[in-house]
């Protein structure tokens, strides 16, 4: 077998013991790597019904296709298990020399079980496995944990995953990074620290063998050289957060808790603003020829020092959709994200929730009492401290609204809702228990759609949902027959790149075309060219239903009903007043309606739940058996 | 441009800093071309990371009565006088890395596979020259020579006599 060596390697926190599971050529040809073959190991080493913090959740993490060859952007692995957020599939992709590590290591994917005692760091040296006590680890960020360990092991090529204070602390929100990428959404961080788990750290030696490789070298270099022209030239020069000004164009930036979708300072805090004073540098992933991270730097102010990968969708959750016009605050928080190990995206939609329960006479400053501010502090929109401080509080779970938030927006407001008899849910801007992305849905209706049945909840990298509704491919603002079609392709589309995994940036460098037609035949030839099988158009696009289906397939079994694929209450019920995108909502019978256009398209039942036959038809008997109906 | 001094009458692989990204796809195609595997760890050239966005790609600089030759103690490294190439004869070397030690640039690394030294011979069996270079995306490596180290030092006097 080429491109896999066709070893999974299991490793015990309890028992600190390990032990390899060989997979069949059969199963990766269904599974692929990256979200779907972490996936495909949850389903297969979870406790169904597990709390997502208990020893029986593992985490499951798989590499790539490409990872480890010339392939541009195929440095990436994918990370699963039960989200402590959404209690569904909560599945993570990381661009990362980790999954290089991993690959060289001979692994195609690692299974985590159970938990440790005492905090633990594991490493893995090609096939050796050694458990090591983390302890002098704790505390530390997640920068300073990693270059703690290569001075440990006196090598700078080692590679780790680790998580920092947030995930030690058991944040909701926590994320896993490594060399400053991260597995960021579903609170991964979380179930590392649950586990006790501070850091996986591997080397690998081994050559990654790949079927043919003079013809891989050569397909590489044609779309390295085509990634550096206009197809990619929006992530080179500003990076994502060019999209601060765009969206606010289309009235779609999220501004004070999603209330409204125009900042009126969107300018100063957008891509253009940050290349021209806070850039310090760009980098690039493991094996990316396009480098897309904005690095940013404050060299003056209160927040001097601060630096941070400036993304756009932690860019709008830590700027307008908290009412905040400051760069350079926007930067700290992000920096404080980064370090303390927390999604930027769930942290600046939980603050900008409790933002507005603070305008809204729901919480008080006594509430907001923390070391810093022993009285506690006022936490209005575009209070730029406040936000920064409330990254900190969350992380270490400080004081009472530190514990609170790092519970994630829903938990945090069913609790304030019971306990005080508010009504906070009508502003808790998440779905399934994950908070929403940087584009507001109310005015796009394909996207609402996608967000609403996504399978790890608010979430726009697994569902291109938006791309019909902005390109105007359909009307943004109504809906109407295609949409449940739409949603499926693009979903299934997203899956694709998420499973082999290559970077979406990427998906104009094929032919110049990033539609299925433009890219599934030059990626056929990439898979081909690594492991000898004979992928055509129809199989590559087989890919991204299957990687979709095993992840339903993991929230059925979890207990998903139709009820769960729902949109926040404000999307439904308050319209935006002003911009290009005034006056929309996404009514009841709307979502209904496009759910059953949904579950239509998918081939399921109209519950949402799906069919023996159509599981069988894709090759997943064992899943049929469990869940299939 | 290279903030290193030249040590060096030949040429040889720069990387320009502020255009490196560090995607160490120069590793991969390094490691291909010379051993014809995909493994960074058997690259003759490295990215090198500092505080958080530093970066930039180090190979053999062919300094002149080179250190590393000088300090091999099987005489298994010769200097090729015309090119400043290092060649490393495989059945002298033993891997004890004393070459490693003499090396200010930190340029020269250990096979993992074959315990013995490699370094970069500036690809001089290859038809269009360094690979790392063609395939560096950013255009950061290039073949430096002397006459092109001569041209810089002009231009950047010019730009402050001006």
């Amino acid at each position: 077998m080429y491109g896999y060596s066709g070893k999974i390697l299991h490793i015990d926190l309890a028992e600190r013991k390990s032990w390899v599971e060989k997979k069949e050529e059969e199963w990766y040809k269904t599974y692929i790597g990256g979200v779907s073959m972490a996936a495909r190991l949850c389903w297969e080493n979870i406790d169904p019904g597990c709390d997502p913090l208990s020893p029986g959740n593992p985490i499951c993490i798989a590499g790539g296709l490409f990872t480890g060859t010339p392939v541009p952007v195929g440095g990436k692995y994918g990370m699963a298990s039960k989200s402590p957020l959404t209690g569904f599939l909560g599945d993570s992709l990381s661009g990362s020399w980790l999954s290089v590590a991993l690959k060289r290591a001979g692994w195609d994917g690692i299974v985590i079980h159970n938990a440790s005692k005492d905090w633990v760091r594991v490493q893995v040296d090609d096939d050796k496995v050694s458990f090591h006590d983390a302890s002098h680890l704790l505390g530390l960020g997640t920068h300073d944990t990693e270059e703690a360990i290569r001075e440990e092991l006196g090598d700078d090529q080692v590679r780790s995953a680790v998580i920092g204070p947030a995930g030690e602390n058991l944040a909701r929100i926590a994320n896993v990074s490594n060399d400053g990428r991260k597995a960021g959404r579903t609170g991964q961080g979380a179930v590392w620290g649950a586990k006790k788990l501070k850091a996986l750290s591997i080397r690998g030696t081994y050559d990654v063998e790949v079927a043919d490789p003079e013809t891989l070298l050569q397909l590489s270099y044609d779309i390295l050289q085509a990634s550096q022209g206009p197809n990619t030239q929006k992530y080179r020069v500003l990076g994502t957060s060019s999209n601060v000004l765009n969206m606010n164009k289309l009235g779609l930036l999220p501004t004070r808790n999603y209330q409204q979708g125009v900042f009126e300072d969107a300018e100063l805090v957008s891509g253009e603003y940050l290349h021209e004073h806070y850039k310090a540098n760009t980098m690039a992933c493991a094996q990316c020829p396009i480098a897309c991270e904005q690095v940013g730097h404050v060299k003056e102010g209160p927040y001097a020092g601060a630096m941070g990968h400036i993304e756009y969708e932690s860019l709008y959750a830590l700027s307008s959709n908290c009412g905040v016009n400051d760069m350079a605050a926007a930067i700290q928080a992000i920096t404080n994200c980064n370090e303390l190990g927390t999604d930027t995206m769930s942290t600046g939609v939980t603050i900008s929730w409790a933002m507005e329960c603070y305008e809204r006479g729901v919480f008080t400053k006594e509430d907001f009492k923390c070391e810093k501010y022993p009285e506690g502090f006022e936490a209005n929109f575009g209070n730029a401290e406040a936000m920064v401080t409330l990254t900190e509080m969350i992380a270490h779970r400080e004081g009472f609204m530190g514990d609170l938030l790092a519970e994630g927006t829903k938990r945090a407001s069913a609790r304030i809702d019971e306990e005080r008899g508010t009504e906070t849910y009508k502003w808790a801007m998440h779905i399934k228990g994950l908070e929403n992305p940087g584009y507001d849905a109310r005015a796009l209706k394909t996207f609402a759609l996608g967000l609403a049945v996504g399978t790890r909840g608010g979430c726009h990298n697994r569902s291109a949902a938006y791309d019909p509704d902005i390109k105007g491919q359909v009307d943004r603002f109504s809906v109407d027959d295609t949409r449940g079609e739409l949603a499926k392709s693009t979903e299934e589309y997203a899956a694709v790149y998420d499973t082999l995994p290559l970077c979406k940036f990427i998906r104009r460098c094929f032919t110049g075309k990033a539609d299925r037609a433009g890219a599934w035949p030059a990626i056929a030839k990439l898979i081909n060219a690594t492991t000898g099988w004979d992928f055509d158009y129809d199989a590559v696009d087989l890919i991204g239903e299957r990687a979709h289906t095993i992840k339903k397939a993991f929230n059925v079994r979890e207990g998903w009903t139709r009820e769960h694929d729902h949109l926040p209450w404000r999307w439904q019920h308050e319209p935006l007043k002003e911009g290009a995108s005034a006056n929309s909502i996404v009514t009841d019978e709307e979502l209904e309606y496009l759910k059953d256009l949904y579950y239509e398209a998918k081939g399921w039942t109209k519950e949402g739940l799906i069919p023996k036959e159509k599981l069988e038809e894709l090759g997943m008997d064992d899943v049929a058996e469990e869940i299939g109906v | 441009m290279p903030t290193l001094p030249s040590t060096s009458k030949h040429a040889y692989i720069t990387c320009d800093a502020s255009k490196c990204v560090g995607c160490q796809i120069c590793e991969y195609v390094c490691s291909y071309t010379k051993n014809g595997a995909f493994n960074t760890y058997r690259s003759r050239i490295r990215t090198v990371r500092a505080k958080k966005i530093l970066v930039t790609a180090i190979a053999c600089r062919t300094c002149e009565d080179a250190p590393c030759v000088l300090a091999c103690p099987r005489d298994a490294l010769k200097q090729d006088p015309e090119t400043g190439i290092i060649k490393v004869d495989a059945n002298l070397c033993d891997g004890c890395a004393w070459c490693i030690e003499a090396c200010d640039f930190g340029a020269i690394t250990i096979n993992p596979r074959t315990k013995l030294t490699e370094i970069c011979d500036l690809c001089a069996d290859e038809e269009d020259g360094p690979q790392c270079v063609k395939w560096c995306p950013k255009e950061a490596l290039e073949l430096t020579t002397p006459d092109k180290r001569a041209q810089r030092s002009r231009h950047k006097l010019v730009l402050e006599e001006a």
